[in-house]
């Protein structure tokens, strides 16, 4: 291995590199007892060594085979996307609208917006739940999906955004003869996809990685998602967990992608918004 | 082709007036330069001309229509930006096209049209390449394009050449001129530099404070600026101002003495005294109807002549003097200028005195 400097000449970095390494490892060892345990056999399972004597596959056979675990991940996939989709364009357009119009009490909703970003989800699902259960959405994607739909951050993140869109394209195309919304969808929206990659991956991530109010708001297996159907196999009295880390490992599949192939536009994300994904 | 004709126009931001109602006719194919410093509401005037402002008060006809509640795209007009404002994701083609495309032209004749403009404007290579591949001029002849595309009845440019660096300003005025000599459209231009308005315009619109100082041609402003404001804004160097007060027949000058010139008025007015660096000549024994005494401070050779800053009387005054002529710092030299080259603003309303 390189390691792109000459130790010798600059000591500190043995220091920066050492931290550095060590803190990976951290990072990485839940994930490698995850991966771990999966191929566990029951009898194995307590026995804490990192390669199991016995791998074994039988774990995933009864993930996909018996339990509701592929339910479990189309159910997640279609709220992710619903999700996101939606975030997407009531988001930005929202951003938009605060960015580029001006009107009276512009600020004050911008500050109504911001301000729920505040609020915890820990508070919020009580009313949620009372408003669901009103309106009849319990134990229904859309029950699921509407907290999402529409995010403060994403607002705020995509107003910021719009303000490196210079006025005088806008303009240009209002000469040009576009309604105000092609002007939104042909103009603006074309110039902030960095923004938009940014917000698609967090809303995604968000969503997959959601537990508290899906676990709330859902009662039937057929219905939940990844987390809440992964949570169901620790019961009363025993925790499956070779079956959590088996659920919990083909779940991260489609985080990994993510990171995977959009690192740059994460990266990129984190640096706009000035926060962690 | 259209006039464009502004009655009583007024807008207000908020509670703040920025232009005061301004009344104004501009004739079909005129190209008229409205001029003045920053905030002196040039550009909003142009942009409610455009109708990308609303108008407070007061009604603007383009051509015999009232256009006040019309959409920018029913104006029939075209507007070029100071920042280019052509659209990052779009090809140079596509750029031109767009305004075509949203008036759902035939494809035929949008093609015709963009090559017949790529053609006049240089970029016939360059159609398939993005903005970010374009150097600024290149940008603004794009900008340009799009807006000759549509055949407006009036081009409107915002500033359109105060990104570019001097040399490609200089040779994308003389486009500008050139353009508007072939197609013969009315223009209205907005600039804050002097030098952009006298040589385009055919008449230029001084403007401060979000009033019209003066409307003239080229060298109606500059040989009879209506108000000290014109005077000093129009001109590089700007105009010198010696305070003085009437008398009789002539200007008595705070501690420089007296000056025969024709102002039409009684005597003991506090007034100013203007003089143009340009007609204001170091001179070696003639006089003229001014002629002061001054010392040297600076000398700024140009070439052809020589900008003189000079101190006389305790103010300093700036001169011309000819190129060859071998002056140095310190040196006592006579400052004159003719009566036709001087101007005389009261000093209260700095408004010209005949």
């Amino acid at each position: 291995m390189t390691l792109g400097f000459d130790p010798r000449r600059d000591p500190r970095k043995i220091v920066i590199w050492t931290l550095v390494a060590l803190g990976g490892v951290v990072m990485v060892m839940p994930f490698a007892f995850m991966l771990s345990t999966s191929l566990k056999s029951r009898e194995e399972l307590y026995d804490l060594r990192l390669f199991p004597l016995a791998p074994t596959l039988e774990n995933y056979v009864y993930l996909f085979r018996e339990s509701r675990f592929v339910r479990w991940f189309l159910n997640s996939f279609a709220i992710a996307s619903i999700s996101t989709v939606s975030v997407l364009f009531f988001d930005s357009l929202a951003g938009y609208v605060l960015c580029k119009y001006r009107f009276k009490g512009r600020q004050v909703v911008f500050i109504a917006i911001l301000s729920t970003l505040m609020i915890p989800t820990e508070m919020l699902v009580i009313p949620w739940y009372v408003m669901s259960k009103n309106l009849g959405w319990l134990n229904t994607y859309w029950g699921i999906m509407f907290p999402g739909m529409i995010t403060g951050f994403g607002v705020f993140l995509m107003k910021q955004f719009f303000e490196t869109v210079p006025d005088a394209l806008i303009d240009a195309a209002r000469i040009d003869g576009l309604s105000e919304f092609r002007i939104f969808w042909e103009v603006a929206l074309p110039l902030v996809t960095p923004a938009l990659s940014a917000l698609a991956i967090f809303t995604f991530l968000g969503s997959w990685t959601a537990f508290l109010w899906p676990l709330i708001v859902t009662n039937s297996a057929s219905n939940y998602t990844v987390p809440v159907g992964l949570a169901s196999f620790s019961g009363e009295f025993t925790t499956e967990w070779n079956m959590i880390m088996t659920g919990a490992a083909v779940a991260t599949i489609p985080t990994l992608l993510v990171f995977i192939l959009l690192q740059k536009y994460i990266i990129r994300g984190v640096i706009l918004s000035g926060v962690k994904g | 082709m259209a006039s464009v004709t502004l009655t009583r126009v007024l807008k207000r931001f908020d509670r703040t007036p920025v232009v005061h109602g301004i009344d104004l006719d501009i004739g079909d194919g005129e190209f008229v330069v409205l001029v003045g410093p920053s905030g002196c509401g040039k550009s909003t005037t142009l942009r409610m001309i455009a109708g990308l402002e609303d108008l407070t008060d007061g009604e603007i006809r383009i051509g015999d229509r009232i256009v006040n509640r019309l959409e920018p795209k029913d104006r029939n007009i075209a507007m070029v930006f100071q920042n280019y404002a052509i659209y990052p994701h779009m090809t140079v083609h596509k750029n031109i096209a767009f305004g075509l495309r949203m008036a759902k032209l035939p494809k035929a004749e949008e093609d015709r049209r963009v090559r017949e403009a790529a053609s006049v404007l240089g970029l016939t290579d360059l159609l398939e390449r993005r903005p970010s591949q374009l150097s600024g001029g290149q940008r603004q002849r794009v900008a340009i394009g799009r807006a000759m595309v549509r055949n407006p009845a009036v081009f409107l440019f915002d500033e359109p050449l105060s990104n570019l660096d001097a040399q490609l300003r200089a040779q994308m005025r003389l486009e500008i001129k050139k353009l508007h000599q072939g197609l013969a459209t009315t223009v209205i231009y907005v600039t804050h530099d002097q030098v952009e308005a006298m040589t385009l315009a055919d008449r230029i619109v001084v403007m401060k404070d979000g009033k019209i100082e003066q409307i003239g041609t080229p060298t109606e402003v500059y040989r009879r600026p209506a108000t000290m404001f014109v005077a000093r804004f129009i001109g590089s160097p700007s105009m010198n101002m010696i305070a003085g007060k009437t008398t009789g027949n002539g200007v008595e000058l705070d501690g420089l003495g007296r000056v025969d010139v024709s102002t039409s008025s009684g005597a003991g007015r506090p007034v100013f005294l203007g003089v143009r660096p340009d007609d204001l000549r170091v001179a070696d024994g003639d006089s003229g109807a001014l002629s002061l005494e001054a010392r040297i401070n600076v000398i700024e050779p140009l070439g052809p002549d020589a900008l003189v800053y000079a101190e006389s009387g305790g103010r300093e005054l700036v001169a011309k003097a000819d190129g060859r002529a071998t002056l140095h710092r310190g040196e006592t030299v006579k400052l004159v200028a003719s009566a036709d080259a001087l101007h005389v603003f009261d000093a209260g309303t700095e408004a010209r005195l005949p």
